[in-house]
């Protein structure tokens, strides 16, 4: 394949990439447009992914944003994240049609509901992940402690939560020693 | 539900989806659970806490990226104009946000500057990322056998490299069995 790609030839790795992404793309961004196509390097995988964390928004999208930006700049960037979507997003509505018309058999309706808590003890052991990777320090457990009361306890709105705490997080921060931030690992979602 | 309702409930998807998505900081969209579940189930009830996380369920099981939880979520609550709301709201925005960036130039003000919000960011995704945890179990879980489920998943990822479909497909083995 001939680089750079054209927007239609990114549509297809990105549908491709996502559709073998059972469970999470990631592994299979970095399976295919690293080591099966060799697009790009794994130090730019891995800048670009640093990049993509570090900006709001899905992550993986933003990694099909920046990738085909690199490739054919806006138009490859949008292509880059239709790919991402569209296909996914047809197969998964209809699952989801399906589940509407089986969910309520005993069978499925069972099966589902040890799926749910598998699913969500993987978001608890990312959260857990994240949380060992956060200096010890009182003005982290601070900001992080306000963040889950104000959501889990108060049910705060979360704009106004964030509003509120990025500033205040600011104040605090200057205030604090340098240590570096270290990385992230990635999160589901 | 008729016509009407979805397209209001579509528009207040949009709308909202819109205004959290630049919100998702850190640990991706799965981090607006908490909003999501409050907008959809705790102040509308336009669909259950079970409708909720078998959504969540399904997008994270199937393949794709598992933001496609919040399409399923639009269209449990408003069909496919739902769908088409809360993904929009959700993608646009960053999406529209990165490509101006990339466009108009990379740099957001000093390195040092950029370091401070990174540092200021970090905890509050860390917040964000516990408290959608809590969300989810609260959600998932019914019964002490469902928590034990959960717990046990969050060992064996912590403690093994084991793929997360084996955990998923035990898990859908357990319930079967009528384990949970």
């Amino acid at each position: 394949m001939t680089r750079p790609l054209t927007p239609r030839q990114l549509f297809l790795v990105f549908s491709h990439l996502s559709l073998l992404g059972f469970g999470g793309v990631l592994p299979w961004a970095y399976r295919i447009l690293v080591e099966r196509r060799q697009l790009i390097t794994p130090d730019t995988f891995r800048e670009l992914f640093a990049y993509a964390q570090l900006f709001p928004g899905p992550t993986i999208c933003n990694m099909a944003v920046l990738v085909g930006h690199r490739e054919s700049g806006t138009r490859g960037g949008l292509a880059a994240l239709a790919g991402m979507l569209a296909v996914p997003c047809v197969l998964v509505c209809s699952l989801w049609y399906l589940l509407q018309r089986f969910g309520q058999t005993p069978l499925v309706a069972d099966a589902l509901r040890g799926m749910s808590a598998v699913a969500a003890g993987l978001v608890v052991a990312t959260a857990c992940k994240l949380a060992r990777t956060l200096p010890r320090d009182w003005r982290n457990l601070v900001c992080a402690a306000l963040v889950v009361l104000g959501l889990a306890l108060f049910r705060l709105p979360l704009l106004l939560l964030i509003v509120v705490m990025i500033p205040a997080a600011l104040l605090l921060m200057r205030s604090a020693p340098a240590t570096g931030v270290q990385q992230a690992p990635h999160g589901p979602g | 539900m008729d016509q009407d309702d979805h397209g209001a409930i579509a528009l207040i998807l949009l709308a909202h989806c819109s205004a959290i998505s630049m919100m998702a900081i850190g640990g991706g969209v799965v981090a607006l659970t908490p909003e999501l579940e409050r907008l959809v189930v705790y102040n509308h009830h336009w669909m259950s806490a079970r409708s909720f996380i078998e959504n969540y369920t399904l997008a994270q099981a199937a393949p794709g990226p598992n933001m496609l939880f919040v399409t399923l979520m639009g269209l449990q609550a408003a069909g496919v104009p739902g769908a088409l709301a809360a993904t929009v709201g959700i993608i646009g925005p960053p999406v529209a946000f990165l490509l101006a960036m990339l466009r108009f130039g990379s740099r957001l003000g000093s390195p040092a500057m950029a370091l401070l919000l990174r540092r200021a960011v970090a905890p509050l995704s860390i917040g964000l990322m516990l408290a959608t945890s809590w969300s989810l179990s609260r959600m998932a879980v019914d019964n002490w056998q469902g928590a034990l489920l959960l717990v046990g998943t969050t060992v064996c990822m912590l403690r093994t490299r084991l793929n997360p479909l084996w955990l998923i497909a035990g898990g859908a083995g357990a319930g079967m069995a009528g384990w949970i």
